[in-house]
């Protein structure tokens, strides 16, 4: 049973007001990082990127690169082992700079917790960010997003499924009732 | 003290199916619808009756690694094989090389009273290859010696190998030769070939045993004597041996029956319990080895008995010991191998088994036809029973069978000997009881 | 993964997994902060019955840089050699709550018995049986030729019609063992070349090509020449006359490095015999890669102990 929640021009626009809501909040451009976390995160942290330089043609570019996590889980010996995802860090580092964390959705916080233990080891980092496009609640850690695409008030058996056309071929988010396969996230 | 059995309904080598009276020692009566007269009757139905089997290659360990077997549980695991007789290598501590030693193995035996030990005497002394050992001396000692044996070394120098065939000609005696040359097995693993470049393990050449069985055999030629070749295991070793007798020369051989069942490929597990000397061969040497003890190339079937205790066998492939035990699943064995693809009959396995290596080792009162007033030495084999090979089939000390967990066919069923039951319906007897029926049955030979 | 025990039993894909994650791990290793806290909490041993300070090292660098607490266990000279046997020394192990066993042997075969009898439930590692597989070595091989190749697009890539030479004492080198099941499945091509003595008797089922000249087979313009230690004891067994006529027909002599393109790879997995198997100026010229192999190994290494201890044991990876 799935239900969708959000089509693809919704996306398009939860992700244009967290790039307004990121330059607003920065006061401008400068000195950001956008550092999406694999998979769907680095696509997102992409996408605002381009979005930021749509909004502010005659700015620099700002940078976008991915951090990975997976070695920094704390719940690595309780699953399978996971394959861990390339990290690339812009040119600048992250130094001083504010970095903008993009994930696809905010759960339990552990995978925003294993985050900050990998920035800490890229740098440091003047202050840090957090972007998601979906928010489910269920927090086990006292994590809060600053630019939210949607909140979506979910429970711990229901699963939520983003797809993006770069790597799912199709774009949407929907809730799906656990059938028990594939774990929740 | 003496016991009487009635066997009802056994068949015969020949297929025959007769009663078996069993009378102070011997077989009393042979015919149908015996009457018991008060003796105890088993029920032979379906059984195969063969005489007593006959191992001419077993280590019972006996004085010197008495942690991995003795005389006494050496021959308890014979007796729970069907065996009545075992030729002891003689590769103990000390080694059988003078009158002394084998005379002690023989009394051990004759006390424990499940199979009558026959020792073989060392070539040289101490099995260092340098001088011969006292050959006359064991000869004429109360051991009797005929079969004399370095086993475990080769004697591969020439000229020490022509004087001990000659030498024993004086005595019929043979020299029973483990065929390994010395230089091209340094170090060596398993067989080589394809698959020990693989393992990466060192390679044991089939050309080191074939060409001392191809020196052996033109000495034996040369001067005129008798050479046995212990466990042949390759296919070129059948190629040398079915020249030599097509030539007249006086030679015999053995197979063992785990190079009659058993590939290299178990090698692959680097499981010690298939650490073997010679090695497990490729598929082609076991089938050339089956076909030539089919055809009579190869006299007998000889166990090459090996106890080992658990620490000698379970640890890295290069530092565990070599060898397997393989008295209590012998028949069995050659059962697979040999009788159910129709290679060889019952009276087959009573040649292979008991007869030849009885007449190559001059062991009397073993090995005989089953007949009237022949000596009570007899094994019942159920050769329908099927099941899995399991530690409740070894009776000797050490487990070290490379069988356990396989399914084999058959089961000894009742082993006699000197006219008592060693093993009754399945289960070897007590100990005790044993050589309290040997000490009578030694009383009543005189 | 539960234990890497050789590349015989290594997918394709398991083995470009392992590649891919040796170049996350590559990259921790050119930052400043070289060190994961991925398996913390986790007892690695390095159980070594041979003397190998190189690849010791090499592990050891691998498990600290994932966070993982390091015990040295050098079996050489303790009581093992006075007869403690592998179980006892397994059991011992088991009782200190390894969870990993990275284990370096003389014997072929002992990493397998270790992982099978049931006497540790450790992930077990081999770091070079007797001369039977060297899993990681050929995997830090791979990995260094996969760079060269393909750079910083390496990533998902095999070998595929990279052509290698591997040249010298193939029958007693468990380094030749693993590359040459690993890089064919890797999609390579894999030439031996060796005088017939020191090649396995028989090589029919091996993924590769075997030849006994030098010269010709370098005519034949291989990607990577791969040039393997000889032993001295190789010099008692009658495998050739002797050092000067070994290195005069196979080894990599100044002559022969001069005649290769200078794209071709030089390798060799140390320590050198120089003067011997190779020339000083093939060893030092920049077509060598033996600095970079030192240090793709921590990486191979770390990707190993990764795959081996961050999943739940036993569960399928
Ligand atoms: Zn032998």
């Amino acid at each position: 049973m799935a239900r969708a929640v959000l089509t693809q021009a919704d996306i398009q626009r939860a992700l244009t007001r967290i790039s307004h809501e990121i330059l607003e909040s920065n006061r401008g451009g400068s000195d950001l990082v956008i550092l999406g976390i694999p998979t769907r995160g680095v696509i997102l942290a992409r996408r605002i990127a381009e979005t930021i330089a749509r909004i502010e043609p005659d700015a620099a570019p700002v940078p976008v690169g991915s951090i990975d996590v997976t070695m920094y889980r704390d719940d690595l010996s309780r699953t399978r082992t996971r394959t861990p995802q390339p990290t690339e860090v812009p040119a600048g580092g992250i130094d001083g700079r504010t970095v903008v964390l993009v994930d696809d959705v905010l759960y339990s916080g552990r995978t925003i917790r294993a985050a900050f233990d990998a920035l800490s080891d890229l740098g440091r980092a003047r202050a840090v960010r957090l972007a998601v496009l979906v928010d489910r609640g269920h927090r086990e850690f006292p994590i809060r997003a600053d630019f939210v695409g949607k909140n979506l008030p979910s429970s711990h058996d229901e699963r939520i499924n983003v797809r993006l056309v770069e790597t799912d071929g199709d774009e949407g988010v929907a809730i799906e009732t656990a059938d028990g396969e594939g774990e929740a996230r | 003290m003496s016991e009487r059995h009635l066997i009802v309904g056994a068949q015969l080598p020949n297929g025959e199916r007769l009663d078996l009276l069993l009378e102070g020692g011997r077989i009393a009566e042979l015919g149908t619808g015996l009457d018991a007269r008060g003796a105890e009757r088993v029920d032979a139905e379906g059984l195969v009756v063969l005489p007593g089997l006959v191992d001419l290659h077993t280590h019972l360990r006996e004085p010197g690694y008495e942690q991995s077997e003795t005389v006494l549980t050496g021959t308890r695991a014979a007796a729970a094989g069907g065996f009545t007789a075992v030729f002891a290598m003689a590769n103990t501590s000390p080694v059988a090389d003078t009158a002394g030693v084998v005379e002690q193995e023989l009394s051990l035996g004759r006390a424990a009273g499940y199979a009558t030990v026959q020792p073989i005497g060392a070539v040289t002394v101490g099995l260092a290859g340098e001088r011969l050992a006292e050959l006359g001396a064991m000869a004429q000692s109360r051991a009797r010696v005929r079969v004399f044996s370095d086993d475990g070394f080769c004697v591969h120098d020439p000229l020490l190998m022509r004087r001990a065939l000659e030498y024993v000609k004086a005595f019929g005696g043979v020299i029973a030769q483990h065929a390994q040359e010395p230089r091209l097995t340094e170090g060596a693993q398993m067989n080589e070939g394809a698959l020990s470049g693989e393992l990466g393990l060192a390679g044991w050449p089939a050309v080191a045993e074939e060409s001392i069985i191809a020196r052996d055999v033109l000495l034996a030629e040369h001067v005129g004597s008798r050479l046995h070749v212990c466990h042949v295991s390759t296919a070129g070793s059948v190629e040398v041996i079915r020249w030599a007798k097509a030539r007249g020369i006086d030679v015999t051989a053995e197979v063992t029956p785990h190079h009659l069942l058993l590939t290299e490929d178990r090698v692959a597990s680097y499981d010690p319990r298939f650490k073997v000397n010679p090695p497990l061969r490729r598929a082609e040497d076991v089938e050339a080895l089956r076909a030539a003890l089919a055809d009579g190339t190869i006299d007998i079937v000889a166990t090459d008995h090996a106890p080992h205790p658990v620490e000698a066998k379970e640890g890295e492939w290069d530092a565990s010991a070599n060898g397997m035990v393989g008295l209590e699943s012998a028949l069995s064995v050659v059962h697979r191998t040999m009788v159910e693809p129709g290679r060889l009959d019952w009276a087959d396995v009573a040649r292979v088994l008991s007869q030849a290596p009885a007449r190559i080792g001059r062991l009397a009162g073993q090995g005989g036809a089953i007949e009237l007033d022949a000596p009570a030495e007899l094994v019942l084999y159920d050769p329908s029973a099927t099941g899995e090979f399991g530690l409740e089939r070894l009776a000797g000390r050490s487990t070290n069978s490379p069988y356990l967990g396989e399914t084999l066919p058959g089961s000894v069923r009742w082993t006699f000997h000197q006219g008592y039951a060693t093993v009754r319906d399945g289960e070897v007897r007590e100990a005790a009881e044993v050589a309290g029926l040997a000490a009578a049955a030694g009383s009543a030979d005189g | 993964m539960n234990h890497l025990l050789g590349t015989r039993e290594l997918s394709r894909e398991q083995a470009v997994e392992l590649l891919d994650i040796a170049e996350d791990m590559a990259a921790v290793q050119e930052r400043e902060v070289k060190k994961l806290p991925t398996l913390r909490g986790k007892t690695v041993v390095n159980l070594f019955f041979e003397d190998s300070t190189r690849t010791r090292i090499s592990f050891e660098a691998a498990a600290k840089r994932l966070s993982a607490d390091v015990i040295n266990f050098s079996a050489k000279g303790s009581s093992v050699s006075k007869g403690e046997s592998l179980k006892d020394t397994a059991q011992t192990l088991q009782a200190m709550g390894a969870d990993g066993v990275v284990i370096r042997h003389p014997a072929s075969g002992a990493p397998l018995t270790l992982a099978t009898s049931g006497w540790i439930d450790a992930g077990v590692v081999n770091a070079g049986d007797g001369t039977h597989e060297h899993p990681t070595q050929a995997l830090l091989d791979a990995f260094t030729m996969r760079r060269r190749l393909h750079g910083a697009a390496s990533r998902g890539r095999g070998l595929d019609g990279a052509r290698v030479l591997i040249v010298g004492d193939v029958l007693h080198s468990r380094v030749a063992r693993s590359n040459a099941w690993l890089l064919p499945a890797l999609g390579a091509e894999v030439e031996l070349v060796a005088p017939p003595t020191l090649l396995p008797v028989d090589t029919r089922r091996w993924p590769v090509t075997t030849s006994y000249d030098l010269d010709e087979a370098l005519g034949r313009r291989p990607d990577v020449v791969m040039m393997l230690r000889i032993q001295a004891e190789r010099m008692h067994g009658a495998f050739f006359p002797n050092s000067r006529e070994y290195a005069r027909t196979w080894g990599l002599d100044d002559a022969r490095f001069d005649a290769l393109p200078d794209t071709t790879m030089v390798m060799h997995p140390g320590p050198m015999n120089r003067g011997l198997e190779i020339a000083a100026r093939a060893a030092d010229s920049p077509q060598s890669t033996v600095r970079e192999q030192v240090a793709n190994g921590v990486s191979v290494r770390m990707a190993a102990l990764y795959l081996l201890l961050s999943g739940e044991r036993g569960a399928a990876a």
